[in-house]
């Protein structure tokens, strides 16, 4: 067993783990925080993602052990102080971005990386920086629209496809 | 996945000293060696994790050489490679964000998947790859599928490229897996042009000559129009046939001539 800790969206959290541990199961499992998913287990559908120090990564092909000391974002730090949902949460919904929602998570934590990085993404963007995240109902026209909205952009502009 | 113990030196030369030990493997990103572990397709008694190591991250450039540390992100090199645009567009393509944000070059050339991205780059620059030991030619490094010069507990430490005039790679995509169907990789020196082909051939990364030779003389997207890979070798499955692979070389070499302008 290995001992670690990290910030998981601003708490200081600690653990005890195997070599084997996967972040995705040591958030799930150790911490209780069961909103980041697992879809396919297998690197390719994203619904996992989370922030390492400050970037996305796939919480199921990266090891707890590795994260030791990292600073750490899941989808239950995302919400406003006030329990409010964040801009792009709240776009999600405004603009139906999800279905049954299982894929929702990692959607919005891959949104609040391209959005750090790219402020106000055109469609392309937004479809390209999304590549790696896989939904099954919504047919993604929606999540790209939510994505533009939470950037301040108007969404009627988007073509349906 | 079988348990494992977990190792993260900081040095290269504590790296080398826990592989050492019987059944350890070195961990870059993770993003090809995790899933393969929970397939159960590799079981190392001892990972060696290889990205707390200071020494083999980031880019840097001189003398029309771009140097890139062995565990440097697909992410940071798109970020980084800015003197070396055709690199830095190839890196940026690579799987999706999240993959970028933890895969390594290092582990990339290491693993030689015969639909990787960067094999076609070390092999059409004619890169150097460093390990803790010695300097191996790309043109010696890669032995077939998913075998490099290599040897046992062997760490790439960086990989240094000699700066095209001109350069553009082209992928295919395999849009379920994001890799490379076909990928053409198109450096022009001036010495002569170099082009290498991922994602093709039963053989993994390969350089094709009579492009070379084409293109040497006139780059421009014509000058292979003439030109034909023989299919015998390509690869076939459920994604596409041998004459299919073969026909695409073609056209991504000429997208890429083209591209590179
Ligand atoms: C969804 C998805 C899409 C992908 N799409 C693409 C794509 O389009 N193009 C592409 O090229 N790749 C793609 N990949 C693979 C990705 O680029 C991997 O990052 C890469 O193949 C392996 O790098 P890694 O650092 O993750 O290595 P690991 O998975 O950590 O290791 C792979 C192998 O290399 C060895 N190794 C690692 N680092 C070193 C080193 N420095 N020296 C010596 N040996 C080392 C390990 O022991 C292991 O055998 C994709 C992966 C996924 C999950
Ligand atoms: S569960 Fe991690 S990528 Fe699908
Ligand atoms: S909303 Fe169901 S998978 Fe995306």
């Amino acid at each position: 067993m290995t001992k670690l800790s990290m910030t998981v969206n601003g708490k200081p959290v600690s653990g005890n783990v195997e070599g084997r541990t996967l972040l995705v199961d040591f958030l799930r499992q150790d911490l209780h925080l069961t909103g980041t998913h697992v879809g396919c287990d297998t690197s390719q559908c994203g619904a996992c993602t989370v922030h390492v120090n400050g970037v996305a990564v796939k919480s199921c092909t990266m090891l707890a052990a590795e994260a030791d000391g990292a600073d750490v974002a899941t989808i239950e730090g995302q919400a406003n102080a006030d329990g409010s949902l964040n801009v792009i949460q709240q776009a999600f919904q405004d603009h139906h971005g999800l279905q049954c929602g299982f894929c929702t998570p990692g959607m919005v934590m891959a949104t609040a990386d391209l959005l750090k990085n790219n402020p106000t993404p055109n469609e392309a963007d937004v479809r390209h920086h999304l590549d790696g995240n896989i939904c099954r109902c919504t047919g993604y026209h929606n999540i790209v629209k939510a994505v533009l909205a939470a950037s301040g952009q108007d969404v009627d502009a988007v073509a349906a496809e | 996945m079988y348990d494992f113990s977990f190792v993260k030196p900081g040095t290269v030369a504590d790296a080398v000293t826990a592989l050492a030990s019987e059944d350890a493997q070195a961990l870059g990103g993770g993003q090809t060696l995790i899933p393969t572990m929970k397939q159960r397709l590799a079981s190392p008694a001892k990972l060696v994790s290889l990205t707390g190591i200071a020494d083999m991250q980031g880019v840097s450039q001189s003398g029309g050489v771009l140097s890139i540390g062995g565990a440097t992100t697909h992410a940071a090199v798109s970020a980084q490679a800015g003197g070396f645009a055709g690199l830095a567009a190839l890196a940026g393509g690579i799987g999706d964000p999240a993959v970028r944000n933890r895969g390594t070059i290092g582990g990339s050339l290491a693993n030689n998947d015969p639909a990787a991205c960067y094999p076609s780059a070390a092999l059409a620059t004619g890169a150097t790859i460093v390990t803790n030991t010695r300097e191996i030619a790309a043109d010696d490094f890669f032995q077939g599928l998913f075998e490099t010069a290599l040897d046992e507990g062997e760490i790439i430490t960086a990989v240094h490229m000699p700066i095209p005039e001109a350069s553009n790679y082209q992928k295919f995509e395999q849009p379920a897996s994001r890799f490379a169907l076909v990928g053409v990789f198109v450096a022009k020196y001036a010495s002569g042009v170099r082009v290498a082909v991922t994602g093709a051939s039963e053989g993994g990364v390969f350089r094709w000559s009579e492009a070379e030779a084409a293109l040497g003389a006139n780059f421009s997207p014509d000058a292979v129009s003439g030109l034909s890979v023989a299919p015998g070798d390509m690869i076939e499955d459920l994604h596409g046939s041998k004459a299919y692979r073969a026909h695409l070389v073609k056209v991504m070499t000429s997208r890429a001539v083209a591209a590179a302008g």
